[in-house]
């Protein structure tokens, strides 16, 4: 009896920091954050408890068609990381050996070693109308006059798969790795050309790292904030600028924080939709 | 020309002149052999001689530096392993975890776009082969080791295969019961009735399944017999000192003629043998002599056994009891070097003490002399 309740102040001692951290820094400003949503302001600092902000999301167009096109555009581009970064991860897991591996493996690493302004800068400095590409192009002659590059959605998918491309090879590469050589040739073997034996064998071998790594390219993008502002322009359209614009431009921080909920839920239920349409779950992407 | 085509056809498989080299080291060595219809054919040979090499020649995952692989017949080297007709059943077997155990029979067949209830029927009947007949809902994980076996195999034959390849399949476990699969395999070949290359390093799995044996060394076949063939008129001492157990002396020919070959071992003993293998024996060269310690005569007094060619005074080390396969360790009195001895099954010498002075002695018949040769006397022991 005694020795039950020393171990469980062990454990309540040892569970203090993570339960002290997810209060106060996790649980407490959503708390805070949820209460601010729900408020209305019907007149100079009077407020309500009420729907409202929840509400405006629905029947303004520009809200949910503003959420709509940051979805659409996050999946596109985790789809577009996926068939980028699967290929990669199957080259460094399965074809190489020793140090080429490792070094292929940290020349994902490499944009990191940059913060995502300074990164995201570089690209402007590349793309934009008297920038290096622009400006070789006329070099080349292959174009008459300065061609602008920012500002479109092509751009900004592009920054979205570069800055995702890391967290969608490293968990392909930790699952390819774990995938048997002889289970590849024993399809093969067993009559599977080069299509039959990915979608029969290596997709479902690497499906939790699919996954795992589609969960996290997506809720990056739908997230991020400085790609699509700075490769976008002001006018991109990302749902995280609506919700930066209500905190800070219009001071409006009920309709703010109403979004940030919006965006949680909307987001959580995507994936939600995603797994379920993948036949995973969450506790096999993890184990 | 005729005559060539005529003797391919009697082979399922057949390899001529295989060489595989990696860089500058040979793994497979000019071997050429060829595998009858519904044969058990094992290659046999230690470790890192180049067996899983071949296989995978055979299967088509490598591709010989030069030589030629027919199968049925055809060369193959330019055809990929999806469309030869050979399987292979992997050392670490290679099931497909993501599937059931039914799924896993299907494999094959989909892939070659039977339909539904045909392949439905094939796996009932394979599962029901192998003694698994409820099992096909069952996930891999679910089935033992020698289930998982038979799984393996059942999924490669159900394809009915030319021939079915198996790289070291009982080398993963443990000892009960990959003697029990010893005999199930032999079963599952017979009922089949497919050709089977079996390579292995375990000379008692290769004597006890197969009609043919290849031994190899260091990327060459030294000889293809059957295992009594091995056994009993082996052709080098490479092969005389791996397949099954023996006594080695290693010495110098002082005088060879057809009475016998006069030998003084390395430790000083005199020795009469009968000359074996290819190469002749010349007085002075350096020899291998084998003896079996079934063809050494043990006793507790001379008299027994002075009529024999070789005798040797010694004592007793220890007894190995294993029932009828009981032996005993003598050592030589005069060069302290060690002998295996088989006892009879009589169990009259069951009562022997260590220290016990005996007396042993075996005919000139039963001992075989081999010219040492260089590369293959450094495999030989491993
Ligand atoms: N891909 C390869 N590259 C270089 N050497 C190899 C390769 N595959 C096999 N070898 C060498 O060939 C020899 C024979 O290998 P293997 O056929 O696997 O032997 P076994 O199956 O008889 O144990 C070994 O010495 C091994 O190191
Ligand atoms: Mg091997």
């Amino acid at each position: 009896m005694r020795m039950q309740s020393a171990t469980r102040l062990a454990l309540f001692l040892l569970l203090a920091p993570i339960v002290l951290w997810l209060a106060l820094l996790v649980i407490l400003p959503h708390v805070d954050m949820f209460m601010v949503s729900m408020r209305e302001r019907v007149g100079i600092r009077q407020y309500e408890y009420s729907f409202a902000n929840y509400v405006e999301f629905f029947v303004e167009p520009l809200y949910w068609r503003t959420f709509a096109r940051t979805a659409i555009m996050s999946i596109i581009a985790t789809v577009m990381t996926l068939l980028i970064g699967f290929p990669v991860s199957y080259y460094i897991a399965k074809m190489l050996r020793g140090r080429m591996k490792n070094f292929l493996f940290l020349l994902c690493l490499v944009p990191f070693w940059v913060s995502e302004l300074v990164r995201t800068f570089g690209w402007m400095i590349l793309l934009r109308e008297s920038g290096v590409i622009s400006n070789l192009m006329q070099w080349m002659g292959l174009v008459s006059g300065p061609v602008e590059m920012l500002y479109n959605d092509a751009t900004i998918m592009v920054g979205f798969i570069y800055t995702s491309m890391l967290f969608m090879v490293v968990p392909l590469v930790s699952t390819l790795d774990s995938l048997d050589d002889s289970l590849v040739e024993a399809g093969y073997d067993l009559g599977g050309n080069a299509f039959t034996v990915l979608r029969t064998i290596i997709i479902p071998h690497a499906m939790p790292g699919i996954v795992s790594g589609c969960i996290v390219v997506f809720m990056l993008t739908l997230g991020n904030y400085l790609t699509p502002v700075l490769l976008g322009g002001k006018d991109s359209l990302w749902f995280t600028e609506q919700i930066y614009t209500q905190f800070i431009t219009r001071f409006n921080w009920e309709q703010g924080a109403a979004f940030g909920f919006l965006l949680l839920g909307l987001s959580s239920l995507i994936v939600w939709a995603g797994l379920r349409l993948s036949r995973q779950t969450l506790s096999q992407t993890m184990g | 020309m005729t005559d060539a085509t005529d003797e391919s056809e009697l082979y399922d498989l057949e390899c001529r002149n295989l060489v595989r080299t990696f860089g500058a080291f040979i793994a497979v060595d000019d071997v050429s052999f060829g595998v009858p219809r519904g044969d058990f054919f094992s290659i046999l040979g230690p470790s890192g001689c180049g067996k899983t090499t071949i296989l995978r020649m055979m299967a088509g995952f490598d591709r010989p530096t030069s030589g030629d692989i027919l199968i049925k017949g055809k060369s193959v080297v330019d055809v990929p392993p999806n469309r030869r007709p050979v399987n292979m059943v992997f050392q670490q077997l290679a099931l497909f975890p993501m599937m059931t155990v039914a799924e896993n029979i299907a494999y094959g067949l989909v892939r070659k776009g039977l339909n539904k209830t045909d392949i439905a029927d094939k796996v009932k009947s394979a599962l029901g082969r192998i003694g698994l007949p409820t099992s096909g809902g069952k996930s891999i994980k679910q089935l033992s080791g020698g289930q998982q076996q038979r799984v393996a195999i059942a999924r490669c034959l159900v394809l009915e295969p030319a021939a079915l390849l198996l790289d070291e399949p009982l080398g993963a476990l443990d000892l009960k019961l990959r003697e029990h699969m010893k005999v199930e395999l032999k079963k599952m070949q017979d009922q089949f009735g497919t050709t089977f290359v079996y390579i292995t390093h375990d000379q008692s799995e290769a004597l006890v399944m197969s009609n043919h044996v290849a031994v190899m060394n260091k990327g060459r076949f030294e000889q293809i017999g059957s295992p009594q063939d091995l056994y009993y008129h082996p052709d080098t001492a490479f092969v005389a000192g791996f397949v099954g157990d023996t006594n080695r002396w290693h010495g110098r020919v002082e005088s060879a003629d057809a009475s016998g070959v006069k030998v003084v071992s390395a430790d000083g003993v005199n020795l009469i043998a009968t000359a074996a293998g290819k190469t002749p024996l010349v007085q002075g060269g350096e020899v291998d002599i084998f003896v079996r310690p079934e063809s050494v005569v043990i006793a507790t007094g001379e008299e027994r056994v002075s009529g024999m060619e070789n005798r040797i005074e010694g004592d007793l080390v220890s007894i190995l009891f294993n029932g009828a396969n009981s032996r005993a360790l003598i050592r030589d009195r005069h060069t302290g070097g060690e002998l295996d001895v088989a006892l009879p099954q009589t169990g009259e010498f069951s009562h022997l003490k260590r220290g016990q002075a005996v007396h042993l002695g075996w005919g000139k018949a039963q001992a075989k002399a081999f010219a040492a040769d260089a590369r293959r006397d450094q495999g030989v022991g491993t």
